[in-house]
Order: structure tokens, then C-alpha cells, then sequence
């Protein structure tokens, strides 16, 4: 009875978040809606039994996914009430999508039967849904498992091209070089008699050599144009 | 009595009421005179004298701040989104709560022993981003806002290569039940075997609470004071409170995941006579200690630093290892078989 009241309770917030999901008129909002979904779906899961799954939908879908979509709704500036210009347009084309989702997600659930031959020994008494998850993807199925690594990796791929872009103003810190750094480098101390002013001798504390030939003009301590032949010719003066 | 407690409905809801305080009260006192020992800690290191006033050794202080802060006014920006406003501080200090429902405090002894107790941790601490979030953006301040955003995107790279870590003490464990994976540390500590995994989970809850030298979302110098610069009263007292009993959460991570959880170092004589509960106690000490250590140690990392360390180290590093302990344990035949998978 407990069980079924809970399920209820999940189940009718879930429909409702999914609904304020289309409708909500603040994206923000309507994104905290579809995390409401999710961590209620989730809710659904742990009621049947799928605990192992029901986690993973939130440490995935809420814990990270959803972050990224509110980062960058948060950070657009979208106005809604544009959007929903079309709508009356492009209504019926969503219907015909969302149709067509359905009636498949009806066949898959009529006609499709999951890992056949394999269902058996894996509902063992004692077995974990966690164990059973881990043997059917990363035993039986390790070769479809890699197959859909590989098609997420081309997808990783392709987002870093499509974004990457060398910027010949970019001022990156080379870490190796900058730890590389002693003060011996870069400082020397001057002994001074009483009364004397450190212009005649110079200046005051300052890097050794001209300081332009250890970095790029501007940027201390920033990745040179040509590193190496810089390296060589700082070594050149502390020898 | 028993009959009560374990046969009928009601009997079962206040037995849960009553585990959910014996933890919840703790953990509240904890947090208020972590806030003392944070206080005085680092007092000391900077040879000063710290809170001193209120009750012998300032013991009272805890209790005269969470006074002060309870009976000021709460004051909500004009432009802020109130519902979300109000909520933030809610949810993150709810969060840092309901964690604690898996956390082992001896053999069996954890409200919820639940399998998948390791993965329930990673999904609420993975939760905790929305506190922050939320209150950046509903406070509508740009400061705020880019205090939320930084920590945003730094709690989400860190919580990558907690999950690896967390990845690598389970092939060793075989189980993601917390009662398991502090049984297994019978023989030897994970901390000696995987002492560099150790140092990589200590710096990313750094990193994941957001304290010093991470402590970026609030970077007072160019943010005033981060996601929270709009709050005050009860509400920045929860995202307060939220935020150290976080902490206290991460370090009891680090003590199960590492340290052996409830159990004592040697399993000899005077060493067990030590009920484990308070084992488990010493070691968040010690953990909370460095904590407070590292505060009053290191500056603060600039944010491509921090970025860097997290994606181009951290990751690779605890990538290797866990390649490197599945391969071990592998060949060496140690590999645990966990529910008989064929």
C-alpha cells in the first residue's frame, strides 16, 4: 500500500514537471522542471527495484548533464516570447514526431525482448542488479558496449573541433617552464654603498638579462613565441 | 517495546524518526563547534588567540553566532526570483542532510545500508551544484551569478575524477554497499596501497566543498563574497551550515573510502576496546584537521590553475590508476567477485 501510494506520488509530479517542462515561460524554470522529472523518474526506478540505475540517472542526467543545459540557458539570453511565435506552425509537425516516438516506444515494448538467452541465469537469486547490469554490458555484449564508446568518442571529437580555435593572442602559462623558474633566474640582488642611488647601478631588483628576452613583450612569464631558442639563450647569460 | 518498534507501521516510522535525529543531532553540534575548531585551529597556527569570550574557551561562541544570525532581518533583493531565492539555501543545506542516511557508523550501523550506498553519495554531492547555481542566478547579481557559475564548473570537473577514484577503490572492494567497502579494509587501509588515489580524493573534496585553496566561488577580492553576497540571516545561515556539514560529509568519504571507516588501525587489544563509532570520529577529526591545515597554509588557486589541475592531472592520473588496479588485480588473480557474475 505504501509502495503504491509513493508510486503515485512520484508519478503524478513527474507528469506534472514534464508538463511545466514545455510550458514553463522562464527557461530556467522549465529546465529546473525537466531536473524535477529526472530525479522523479529516478524515484520510479528505485520503486522497482532498479536502485543501480535509478542513481545512475541522477549522478548522469541531473548531476551532470542538466548543470550544463542550466549553464547555458542561465547564460543566453532567450526570449520566449519570440520562440513561441511559430508555434501554431510548427504544432503539427511536433504532433507527428512525438506520433511516430510513440508508436515505436509501443512496438519496442510489445515485440522487443532484452539480451534473449541471457535474461535467465542473470535473474539468479542474490545477484544484484549491479552485478547483472556489469555481466550483460561488459561480458556479453563487451563488443556493442565498445561500439557505442567509439560513436560517443566521434561525437567528442567532433564538439572539440567544431570549438577549438588557436588563438594567436592567447596567453597560456606553460606550467613546466614557469616551475622550471628559480629565483636565481630572475633575480639579483644588488649591494649598495651608503648614499649611492640604484639607478647608477641599474635599477633595483629586476630580472637578469634584458627583460624582453625571457618573455614575449607584455606577458611575464607566458609561453614565448619560440621557446626553445629562448631557454637556450637565458642559458646562455646565467652561464 | 520491540514489538512495537519492528511490528506495526507506526512503530517503523518512529523508529526511523528517532535513527534519522540520532543522526542529525550529532552532525548539527558537530557542525557548530567545527566552525569553533576552525576558528581556534586556525588561531593557533597564526598565533593568535581566537574566540575566547563567550563560555570557557569560547565554547559558547558557536551558539552566539547561530543566535546573531537567527534574529537578524532576512532581506530579499527587489530583483531576485523569491521562490528560487528562498529554495537554494534550502537545498543545499537538505542535501548536506539526507547524505548522511548511508554513512556507516560501525559494523551495520548506518540508518539505510542500502547496495548502491557509494553511488547514492556520488549523486547527492553531485546534487549539491544546484544549490549554488540556483542561488546565482535567483539572487539576480552579476556577482553572484559569476560566483555561481565558477562553481558550477568546477564542482562538475572535480566530481570526474572523485568518480574515478571512487571507481578504483571499488575494483578493489567489488561491492558499492559502504558496509562492504569498509570491511575489506580488515587487512590494510586503502590508504597505503592507493596513497597517491588517497591525495587525489583528498584535494577534489577540497575542491568539491569548495574551501580554500579552491575557495573561488567566493573569491572575496573580485566576487565580495560569491553566490551567496545576497543573502543574510537564516538563509545564508543554511548555506553556512550547509556548506561545514559538507565537509564533515567529504572527510567521513575519506575515512570510509580510505582510512578503514569505523574500524581501529590494528586489530589488537587496546586498539579495539575503542567502540568503532568513535574511530570513525577521530578520523573525520584528523580529516576536518587538515582541512582547516590547508586553509590557513595555501593562497588561493587562480581559476585556469584550478581547471588545469583538475582536467589535465587529476583526470589523466586517476584514469592511469584505475586502468593500472584493474590490471593488477587482474593478473594477480585478486580481483573480487562480487553476486557470482558467471
Amino acid at each position: 500500500m505504501m509502495a503504491q501510494f509513493v508510486f503515485y506520488i512520484f508519478a503524478t509530479v513527474l507528469l506534472f514537471s514534464a508538463a511545466m517542462v514545455i510550458t514553463a515561460r522562464n527557461p530556467v524554470h522549465a529546465v529546473l522542471f525537466l531536473i524535477l522529472a529526472f530525479f522523479n523518474a529516478s524515484g520510479l526506478f528505485l520503486l522497482a527495484g532498479a536502485e543501480f540505475l535509478a542513481m545512475l540517472l541522477v549522478i548522469v542526467y541531473v548531476g551532470a548533464v542538466a548543470v550544463l543545459f542550466l549553464f547555458v540557458v542561465m547564460m543566453l539570453d532567450v526570449d520566449f516570447g519570440q520562440l513561441r511565435e511559430g508555434f501554431q506552425k510548427y504544432a503539427p509537425l511536433g504532433g507527428c514526431v512525438g506520433g511516430v516516438l510513440f508508436a515505436e516506444l509501443v512496438l519496442a515494448f510489445s515485440h522487443w525482448q532484452m539480451a534473449p538467452g541471457r535474461a535467465a541465469p542473470l535473474a539468479a537469486p542474490g545477484l544484484t542488479n549491479t552485478a547483472a547490469l556489469g555481466g550483460i554490458i561488459y561480458t556479453h555484449y563487451v563488443l556493442l558496449f565498445q561500439a557505442c564508446g567509439l560513436v560517443l568518442l566521434v561525437a567528442m571529437i567532433g564538439a572539440i573541433t567544431l570549438t577549438l580555435r588557436e588563438r594567436v593572442t592567447g596567453r597560456r602559462q606553460n606550467v613546466t617552464c614557469q616551475h622550471a623558474r628559480t629565483r636565481a633566474d630572475t633575480l639579483e640582488m644588488l649591494e649598495l654603498n651608503l648614499g649611492e642611488s640604484v639607478a647608477e647601478r641599474g635599477g633595483f631588483l629586476r630580472p637578469k638579462g634584458s627583460y624582453n628576452e625571457i618573455a614575449v613583450p607584455g606577458s611575464f612569464g607566458l609561453v614565448p613565441e619560440n621557446p626553445k631558442d629562448d631557454v637556450a639563450s637565458n642559458k646562455e647569460k646565467g652561464a | 517495546m520491540a514489538q512495537f518498534f519492528y511490528h506495526t507501521l507506526v512503530g517503523q516510522i518512529c523508529l526511523m524518526l528517532l535513527e534519522t535525529l540520532a543522526v542529525l543531532v550529532p552532525l548539527l553540534i558537530g557542525v557548530a563547534y567545527l566552525t569553533l575548531m576552525e576558528r581556534k585551529v586556525m588561531a593557533a597556527m597564526q598565533r593568535r588567540r581566537g574566540p575566547n569570550v563567550n563560555g570557557a574557551f569560547g565554547l559558547l561562541q558557536a551558539f552566539a553566532d547561530a543566535i546573531k544570525m537567527i534574529v537578524k532581518e532576512t532581506v530579499i533583493p527587489a530583483g531576485a526570483n523569491r521562490g528560487l531565492f528562498l529554495f537554494a539555501p534550502f537545498l543545499t543545506f537538505s542535501l548536506a542532510m539526507v547524505a548522511w542516511a548511508v554513512i556507516p557508523t560501525g559494523n551495520g550501523l548506518a540508518v539505510a545500508n542500502i547496495n548502491v550506498g557509494i553511488l547514492y553519495l556520488l549523486a547527492i554531492s553531485s546534487l549539491g551544484v544546484y544549490g549554488i547555481l540556483i542561488a546565482g542566478w535567483a539572487s539576480n547579481s552579476k556577482y553572484a551569478f559569476l560566483g555561481g557559475l565558477r562553481s558550477a564548473a568546477q564542482m562538475v570537473s572535480y566530481e570526474v575524477s572523485i568518480g574515478l577514484v571512487i571507481v578504483s577503490v571499488l575494483l578493489a572492494v567489488g561491492s558499492l554497499n559502504l558496509n562492504d567497502i569498509v570491511l575489506a579494509q580488515r587487512h590494510v587501509w586503502f590508504c597505503l596501497p592507493m596513497f597517491p588515489m588517497f591525495v587525489v580524493f583528498f584535494i577534489s573534496a577540497l575542491a568539491e566543498t569548495n574551501r580554500a585553496p579552491f575557495d573561488l566561488p567566493e573569491g572575496e577580492s573580485e566576487l565580495v563574497a560569491g553566490f551567496f553576497v545576497e543573502y543574510s540571516s537564516l538563509a545564508f545561515g543554511l548555506f553556512f551550515l550547509g556548506e561545514y556539514a559538507n565537509m564533515i560529509l567529504m572527510s567521513s568519504m575519506v575515512s570510509i573510502l580510505f582510512l578503514g571507516g569505523w574500524l581501529p588501525p590494528l586489530g589488537i587489544a587496546p586498539l579495539t576496546w575503542i567502540p568503532g563509532p568513535l574511530w570513525l570520529i577521530f578520523k573525520i577529526l584528523f580529516c576536518l584537521f587538515v582541512f582547516i591545515w590547508v586553509r590557513a597554509t595555501f593562497p588561493r588557486y587562480r581559476y585556469d590553475q584550478l581547471m588545469r589541475l583538475g582536467w589535465k592531472v587529476f583526470l589523466p592520473f586517476s584514469l592511469l590508476w584505475m586502468i593500472g588496479t584493474a590490471g593488477f588485480l587482474m593478473v594477480t588473480g585478486l580481483l573480487p567477485h562480487s553476486g557470482g557474475v558467471n
